[in-house]
């Protein structure tokens, strides 16, 4: 069964008297332990979609099941919840929680989300910590550490909790190219070890070439899929 | 709950100088009204102590409608001697008095043999009165600390006017309650000062002389003044009193007496009332000084954090978690505040007390300010700063509770 359906999904906004259509008619499904990627220009919609996915907003109409659950229901409440248990997010400006040390920031979902016990905490975090190289850096601040450091620590922070599904909107753009790679490898192999889902949006060409499932998006709607290996076809129907 | 404690300080301690800038505000509240409320409270104790300590007594019981004649020192409304002899054994019965004594007041004519003056003259037992009213005798500057019979106390105003000195004879006339007119000598054992100030006309005699003077047959009394045990509890102990008293002599729905304490008998009640207000407003600063610093920090906090609050929001923190995280670096703030306003406030207290000021209460000079904070007042300080820290971070922490994670992750 797929991870992700979406059904026709539009996304209005209002800006001042202008209603503005960030998504129209939008449909894809996305099968667990994918590496996906959202592509397209600015204002294409990868953003409103991935905000979506991420239950960080609602569809303004049609229908949105994430991990078999339709997010369009969910209240503010539940829909907190479901994040810390189902989702991991990755930002491009990394947002780890300054008065945190590397290790406190990974595990911050833990104890404030998901109340694991301080012995499985451990395990986790040690585990991710080695897996992203950043054990000998444990212990320092975010503002001690480099960009691509901090996305490292960030990946750790969305797959300490075991989420189904990690979202990662731009996670490279304040990068440079090399650090960008290594953070794309990095998402990858932790997708082969824990078979998690992948979801990023990009502009970046070069990165895109990573992604084993293209969705290209052009204003608000999504014009082609593209399979790693060379198979495309137009999903825009 | 310790986690977000941790976050809490630690968040406080990334703005150390705004954070410093705050806790001082609180600190300074909170040592300005601890000073004041030691300092004023130890006046009032002072002042409270001077008028029940040396004059009045605690409490004080009359024959109904005498308080209200007070002026005239009316000898139809004094208490027989069955009566008083019933009150005497009912207030011996009571464990929370110290002691009490019976006066005999009345007004009279005051003369050296060569002019004459009016005075007010109490007919005390010494003994029982100098255990009720204690600071009687420091307010005798001159001759013997008490007085037998035959012997007088007068005022230090009219010995001065008079020009008698400890040991002149005097003749004290006074007017009975049939109207005839008695006379007796008395040699002056001291000379005794006012607790209020210059004017007093106070002057004390042996309650077996006062009834002589005024021919009684068998001894009355014009009031009983009562010294408890413990003066925290004038009121419950005024009421409990009343009650027994009531039980006794109360007969066709009628109480034939009067309890008043301390403060229905003295002017000086609204001077400590005045303080009591005086102390609620500076508390009420506090409260405005407290709430405004917290508010405007809190308000700031979440301002410049809304993109860390959109990521605690997005990783999936509960909403409860985020209201509470922000309203401990308020608590914190307050109970920094309290704990350094606390300990800098009794420093000076200390030092107020090391120092041995002296001030002036009416005739008494160089009384010693001795500061005292009661423990239930540091409580009542330090709970106020607290609960108000935690209310003024209320607004900002429910709002950064309810911001929608999407719009914070956007904020720039």
């Amino acid at each position: 069964m797929p991870l992700i359906i979406a059904d026709n999904i539009h996304k209005d906004y209002q800006v001042g008297d202008v209603v503005v259509q960030a998504l129209q008619g939008v449909g894809f499904e996305i099968e667990p332990a994918s590496f996906v990627s959202f592509v397209g220009p600015s204002g294409s919609g990868k953003t409103t979609l991935l905000n979506l996915i991420g239950c960080l907003d609602k569809p303004t109409a049609g229908t949105l099941t994430v991990a078999a659950t339709d997010i369009a229901r969910l209240d503010r409440k539940e829909s907190a919840a479901f994040r810390g248990s189902h989702l991991g997010f990755i930002f491009q400006d990394f947002n780890l929680l300054p008065v945190l040390t590397v290790y406190e920031n990974i595990e911050y979902p833990l104890l404030m989300v998901q109340n694991v016990p301080p012995a499985e905490r451990k395990e986790r975090i040690e585990r991710l910590l080695a897996a992203v190289g950043m054990a000998d850096q444990k212990d320092k601040y975010p503002g001690q550490i480099s960009g691509g450091q901090k996305q490292r620590v960030a990946i750790a922070r969305a797959l300490v909790t075991h989420p189904e599904l990690v979202l990662a909107d731009e996670p490279t753009a304040n990068l440079d190219s090399q650090t960008a790679y290594a953070v794309i490898n990095l998402m990858k192999r932790m997708r082969d070890e824990l078979a998690t889902t992948f979801i990023f949006s990009t502009h970046d060409q070069k990165i895109v070439g990573e992604a084993e499932v293209i969705f290209r998006l052009e204003d608000g709607s999504i014009v082609a899929k593209e399979m790693k290996g060379g198979a495309s076809h137009d999903e825009s129907l | 709950m310790m986690n977000l404690y941790k976050i809490a300080l630690r968040n406080l301690l990334r703005y150390k100088r705004r954070t410093l800038l705050t806790a001082s505000l609180i600190t300074i509240g909170v040592v300005f009204v601890l000073v004041f409320v030691a300092v004023s409270g130890s006046f009032k104790a002072m002042m409270i102590g001077q008028i029940t300590d040396a004059m009045l007594g605690h409490i004080q019981i009359h024959k109904k409608g005498y308080v209200a004649s007070i002026d005239n020192l009316p000898l139809n409304l004094n208490l027989n001697a069955q009566t008083a002899a019933r009150i005497d054994e009912i207030l011996g019965k009571q464990k929370n008095i110290e002691a009490s004594s019976p006066r005999l007041k009345f007004g009279g004519l005051f003369s050296n043999f060569v002019e004459s003056t009016n005075i007010r003259l109490n007919g005390i037992y010494p003994d029982r009165e100098f255990k009720t009213v204690p600071l009687l005798t420091s307010r005798i500057s001159e001759g013997k600390k008490t007085i037998a019979k035959g012997e007088i106390l007068i005022p230090a105003l009219l010995a001065k006017g008079m020009k008698v000195k400890v040991g002149d004879s005097v003749v004290i006339v006074a007017t009975n309650k049939d109207g005839s007119v008695n006379g007796k000598q008395f040699v002056v054992a001291g000379i005794m000062e006012g607790v209020t100030g210059p004017g007093g006309r106070d002057g004390y005699v042996h309650i077996e002389d006062a009834a002589e003077v005024l021919r009684m047959p068998e001894l009355e009394i014009s009031e009983v003044a009562v010294r408890l045990k413990d003066f925290d509890r004038l009121h419950p102990a005024a009421r409990e009193m009343e009650k027994q008293l009531t039980g006794e002599f109360r007969k066709d729905d009628k109480f034939p007496l009067e309890i008043h304490t301390w403060e229905g008998l003295s002017p000086f009640a609204n001077v400590a009332r005045m303080l009591d207000i005086m102390t609620f407003f500076i508390k009420l600063m506090l409260v405005a000084l407290v709430l405004i610093s917290v508010l405007n920090v809190m308000i700031m906090a979440v301002y410049e954090r809304i993109r860390e609050i959109g990521t605690m929001a997005a990783i999936g923190t509960p909403p409860g978690k985020i209201l509470a995280l922000f309203m401990m670096e308020g608590l914190s703030l307050g109970v920094l505040g309290t704990i350094i306003g606390g300990g800098v406030g009794l420093l000076i207290l200390f030092i107020l007390n090391v120092a041995h000021i002296t001030f002036n209460f009416g005739q008494q000079q160089g009384l010693l300010l001795q500061t005292y904070v009661n423990p239930m007042d540091f409580v009542t300080i330090a709970v106020i700063v607290i609960l108000v820290s935690v209310v003024a971070s209320l607004q900002p922490a429910f709002k950064a509770s309810r911001m929608e994670p999407i719009v914070a992750l956007r904020h720039v």
